[in-house]
């Protein structure tokens, strides 16, 4: 993995405390934004692991980003394939394990979290059929997941969205069951980029320890290189709940 | 050698946005009798030999496993043809 800084300096208050913590960072045959997701772990003050898709065991990482991207090229459905990965096994019992991994999937690896039954509902085409990229204001609906615990409840921020299978879908007694339950994490503002259900952008599974979005907050964790809006770092809160979590937890 | 085919298509009450933008596209062809279109899957498995009743059941399984996402679609046909 690239050191720090990629581009310039990183103007970024770092915890130093937080450097102990391992993320791993999931890569795939065709997966685009694991480098943009292992930086964005290393500003918010965390140590990013690689991993790889064929490996077999999780390297004794604190957490797990399945990053964004076209994983197999999106060949049968977005993340189907990937799904079956040796890696995918581990991560699979590990969150369901009672040490509750907390895993995090970003826009591709949101579709391998649902093709993996750790999230329900499903993945397709934006309604409008085109790819779309732009900043996308999310509201921030539950604060109690160890994804976004850094972030106030109703908290709105803005990160890049970019994606062609965007469209979340699941029944009505799957839906209704996520909002009684409080998983809806995100909701898209002002307008739904994609015809997804109840304007939905992102969920939690029960326990709150796997979360998944179609929007990037990896794309926004550095000033000048995100959205305009808030020095574009809004995504870094992402990194820092789980780093923070995982710390505290550990004292 | 004879194949399986295996045939997948979204979920009735799901809006197929492929087959919307479809439906849109054949009046502009002249092809006005067509009210809907929904696309699919055709899924073709090569079988190395005689198709048993165990592999036609692998079929079966591989095609709600992995051919198929049951959130989002059906399996609505698993057939064996012979070349």
């Amino acid at each position: 993995m690239t050191e720090l800084p990629l581009i310039g300096g990183a103007p970024v208050a770092v915890e130093p405390h937080l450097g102990g913590a391992k993320i791993g960072v999931v890569t795939f045959p065709g997966t685009l934004d694991d480098r943009d997701a292992a930086r964005a772990v290393r500003l918010a003050g965390g140590t990013a692991v690689a991993l790889w898709h064929a490996d077999t065991h999780l390297a004794d990482v604190d957490a797990v980003v399945i990053p964004g991207g076209f994983s197999y090229g999106d060949y049968l459905r977005a993340g189907a394939i990937s799904r079956f990965a040796p890696l995918m096994s581990r991560i699979i019992d590990a969150a369901n394990s009672d040490a509750k991994l907390p895993v995090l999937g970003i826009c591709n690896g949101f579709q391998i979290l649902t093709e993996s039954h750790l999230l329900p509902g499903s993945m397709i085409k934006n309604d409008h059929l085109k790819f779309l990229c732009r900043d996308q204001v999310l509201r921030v609906e539950n604060n109690n997941t160890l994804w976004t615990s850094d972030y106030e409840a109703g908290q709105e921020i803005t990160v890049p969205l970019k994606n062609q299978d965007g469209q979340y879908i699941a029944d009505d007694k799957t839906l209704d069951a996520l909002e009684a339950e409080g998983r809806v994490v995100f909701r898209y503002v002002g307008w739904n980029p994609n015809g997804s259900r109840r304007d939905i952008a992102g969920i939690s599974n029960a326990a709150g320890n796997v979360v998944g979005l179609m929007p990037h907050p990896e794309h926004a964790v550095e000033p000048g290189f995100g959205p305009e809006s808030n020095a574009g770092t809004d995504g870094l809160g992402f990194f820092t709940s789980v780093l923070n979590k995982i710390v505290g937890g550990a004292q | 050698m004879p194949r399986i085919v295996v045939d997948v298509m979204p979920k009735p009450e799901i809006l197929d946005p492929q087959g919307k933008a479809i439906v849109g596209a054949l009046p502009r062809l002249g092809f006005t009798s067509f009210s809907a279109v929904r696309q699919g899957k055709r899924f073709e498995l090569t079988v190395d030999g005689e198709v048993t009743d165990a592999i036609l059941a692998q079929a079966r399984e591989a095609a709600e496993t992995l051919l198929s996402n049951p959130v989002i679609e059906d399996v609505v046909n698993v057939e064996v043809v012979e070349a």
